[in-house]
Formats: structure tokens, C-alpha cells, sequence
């Protein structure tokens, strides 16, 4: 497990630097293109199968995300109470979680359109806002809103906000009450124990 | 399930469930921990439970059964119609607030609705670039500058600050659907607007049971960032951390 874990940090750090010169808005449109063009085309997701979401978003999404920041961001000032390995181990769970939140969105994915939002960016800044909009038939237009920051490794999103709930921020409160409740320790407990119940439901739904 | 026992089962539920809330929220107000955005935490968790009850067995069967049964374009129709039904009312708190160019967009995507887009089954002016704007009396009074008064979870209708719940209560008396007579038909368009919000937000449940540590508190937060984000249009200031 750790060993495909790094194994995938290693080759997203290798995508990145492909990617490295690309604009924000232009990172965000190819990846989404990418992505929806596989799961158009899978016949297994559309069948609902969650595990393959999460492998695609495992090899496609990840390595534009920068993890650390979002975790730190979800735990507001509770982060700088935590050790360096106690960061590790939060930043690890909580992108099991995440990822298993957008497979979710993707596997309800049916013949949306993405459109971008016009985009423009002052030269030498190095934090944007990537605006989109989900279309869907029958259904009101949904805001899908990425932030993003310059890294050494080029552009990386460290924050996904849709119709103006940022999947991020929107743990604080509750991550702050297992921190008060628990300590660091206990949070990283309880981030755990949810992702493995995930994990059982999974794997009873895969049998099936 | 019918209707008429979902309701049946939403009134006897609440009947008994509403008196051991009471006493929950008595025993939660001793205990809070005192989030200064969740100053009702305990009864509005005790309220939480009642309608996670209500949702299970009554509103989310119901739902199911319509977003299963209703070909797609039935449902955008409804969708559409009271959709446009609600436009006139946003135009007027558009201008309430002060945006009268978006006002003027409101009432010109209800009279294209009502007519080319047939008593507003068909959301033409959207196709035409007349974009739909989210307004209600709740989002007026914060632009007027009154605080939000905390958060509070009612039954059935859900999450809403007390301001919203103010703005709430506004709403539904001007609105038109509440006017239709006889009664008959008005409880049966009022039930089936509810029903198909309750069918369009079914994607979401999955999402919510999975990601939520805290279902109560994830979607306290959910609908206080969404709610800020409508207030600004969608363009909220940034939050220093």
C-alpha cells in the first residue's frame, strides 16, 4: 500500500513537471476533457463501479493536487498543533476521503457539459481562482470553482468549491471538534475508521 | 408509498418526535459547547433527527418513486414551470437589492417563459442567454444588512439561518403556488414542487453519507458557505484563514 502510494506521488511528480509551463485555466480544462472522455467512454463506470473512478482519479487528478496544503487549509489553525508525522499521516487521509468524494461525483456523471468561465490572470501571480460551470439538462447550472497556486512543480489546485461549498473548508468545524474531542491523534483516528467503513461498503458493492 | 400516508407518517412522527426534541434541545442547550454559529445546536440536532425520520420513510421513497418513474423531460417540464413560476419573485428582490438590470433579465425570462416557452414548461430564455438568478427575500434582508441570527434546522424544510427563515416565511406568503384554489390542487402542486426539489437533490445524498464525518455538521457548513456564496452572487469575498 505505501509503496503504491509512492509510486504514484513519483509519477505524478513526473506528469507535473510535463505540465509545468501550462496556464491555470488551461491545466484545469485538459485534465477535466481527460477525464470526462474516459468515463464517457467506460462502460464499468457508468455501471457505477467506484473503484475504477478511483483509479482513474488516483492517476489523472492527483497529481494537480497539492494534498498537504488542502489538509492544513480543512484544519485551519489546529494544523500548526500537529507533529510533522501526525501532518503525514492527516494529508493521507484525507485525500482517501476526498478522492472517494469526487469518484462519487463522477460516477453520477451522465452527458453534463463543462463550460469555462473566461479567465484572466495578472502576469507573476502565483494564486488564481479557475471558474467552470456545470450544465446539466433539466437541472439549474452548478458553479464548479478551483483554486490554484504556483508551485516549483507548476500549477497545483488546493481547493475545489462547488456552488460556493468548498469541499475543503467545509471539514474545519468538524475536524476541530475531533481535535477538541480527541487531540490530533484522535482525528487521524476517526478519518481512518470512516475510510475503512468506505472501503468495507466498497468492497461488498464490488462482489455483487 | 402514497402520498397521502407519507404525510400521514410525516404528521404522526412529528406529533411525538417534536415533544422529545423539545426536551432534547432543553438538555442539548445545557450542554453546548457554544459554536457561535450554531447557538441552537442542541435542538437543532434534535430537529436533525426528526427529519432525517421523515426523509427516510416519507420524502426520499417518495423521490425515488418520481425520479424513477418521470421521463426526464416531465421532470425539467415541472422543473421549469416552477421555476418561472418563482421568477417574478426574484425579479422583485433583484430590485429589491438594488440590481435592476438583473430584475429587468427576470421579468423578461418570465415573459418569454409564460409565452414562446409555454406557460414555462420550457425554460426558453435560457437558451436565448437570459441567465437564471437565485433570489429570495432572506438574501434581500442580508443585503439590507441584517445578521443572520443563527442557524437553525427545521423539519421538512430544512436548514435556515432565523433571517432565512424570516425570509422564508415571506416567500411562501407571496407566493403564487400557495394562491391556487381550490385547495385540492394547490396541496397537490405544493406536494409535487416538493417532491421534485427532494428528487434533484438525490445525487447528492451519497455524496454527503460518504464524505460527511458529522452528516449534521457537514451540511450546517454546506448550506452556511452556499448561502454566503448566493448573497454575493457568487462571488464571495475570500476568507482570511
Amino acid at each position: 500500500m505505501i509503496k503504491q502510494f509512492f509510486a504514484v506521488v513519483f509519477a505524478g511528480s513526473l506528469i507535473a513537471s510535463v505540465h509545468a509551463q501550462e496556464a491555470p485555466d488551461a491545466l484545469v480544462q485538459q485534465v477535466t476533457e481527460e477525464v470526462l472522455e474516459i468515463v464517457r467512454k467506460d462502460k464499468d463506470i457508468q455501471g457505477g463501479s467506484t473503484q475504477k473512478v478511483i483509479d482513474l482519479v488516483d492517476k489523472k487528478v492527483l497529481p494537480h493536487f497539492n494534498f498537504p496544503h488542502m489538509t492544513a487549509l480543512a484544519m485551519g489553525k489546529d494544523w500548526k498543533k500537529a507533529t510533522p508525522p501526525q501532518q503525514q499521516a492527516l494529508t493521507h487521509e484525507f485525500k482517501t476521503l476526498l478522492v472517494r468524494t469526487y469518484a462519487n461525483a463522477l460516477t453520477g456523471y451522465k452527458n453534463q457539459k463543462i463550460v469555462y468561465k473566461p479567465f484572466k490572470m495578472n502576469a507573476g501571480e502565483t494564486d488564481v481562482l479557475v471558474r467552470t460551470e456545470v450544465l446539466q439538462p433539466g437541472s439549474k447550472p452548478v458553479q464548479l470553482d478551483y483554486s490554484l497556486e504556483k508551485l516549483d512543480g507548476g500549477w497545483k489546485v488546493y481547493d475545489v468549491v462547488v456552488a460556493g461549498i468548498s469541499l475543503v473548508t467545509n471539514y474545519r468545524d468538524q475536524f476541530g471538534q475531533e481535535v477538541r474531542n480527541g487531540g490530533v491523534d484522535g482525528l487521524i483516528a476517526s478519518i481512518s475508521a470512516k475510510n475503512k467503513s468506505l472501503e468495507a461498503n466498497l468492497a461488498k458493492a464490488e462482489k455483487k | 408509498m402514497t402520498l397521502k400516508q407519507g404525510a400521514w407518517v410525516m404528521r404522526a412522527c412529528s406529533k411525538w418526535l417534536v415533544g422529545g426534541g423539545v426536551l432534547l434541545a432543553c438538555a442539548g442547550s445545557v450542554l453546548a459547547e457554544g459554536n457561535p454559529r450554531d447557538p441552537y445546536e442542541g435542538f437543532n440536532r434534535s430537529m436533525f433527527a426528526v427529519n432525517e425520520v421523515v426523509d427516510k420513510y416519507a420524502a426520499k421513497p417518495v423521490a425515488q418513486v418520481y425520479d424513477h418513474v418521470a421521463p426526464l423531460p416531465v421532470k425539467a417540464g415541472f422543473g421549469n414551470f416552477f421555476g418561472n413560476v418563482g421568477d417574478l419573485w426574484i425579479g422583485a428582490n433583484s430590485a429589491l437589492q438594488g440590481k435592476f438590470a438583473d430584475a429587468g433579465v427576470d421579468i423578461g425570462r418570465l415573459l418569454i417563459n409564460s409565452t414562446v416557452g409555454i406557460f414555462g414548461l420550457f425554460d426558453v430564455a435560457s437558451e436565448l442567454g437570459l441567465e437564471k438568478h437565485e433570489e429570495d427575500f432572506g438574501q434581500t434582508m442580508a443585503v439590507w444588512g441584517v445578521g443572520d441570527g443563527g442557524y437553525l434546522f427545521w423539519p421538512v424544510i430544512g436548514p435556515r439561518t432565523a433571517r432565512d427563515t424570516a425570509g422564508w416565511a415571506i416567500d411562501s406568503y407571496v407566493d403564487p403556488v400557495w394562491r391556487v384554489r381550490p385547495i385540492s390542487t394547490r396541496n397537490s402542486m405544493v406536494a409535487l414542487r416538493f417532491v421534485d426539489i427532494r428528487a434533484s437533490l438525490l445525487p447528492a445524498d451519497k455524496v454527503v453519507e460518504e464524505a460527511a464525518l458529522d452528516k449534521y455538521a457537514y451540511i450546517r457548513d454546506a448550506y452556511l458557505q452556499r448561502r454566503r456564496n448566493q448573497i454575493f452572487d457568487g462571488r464571495p469575498p475570500r476568507l482570511e484563514d
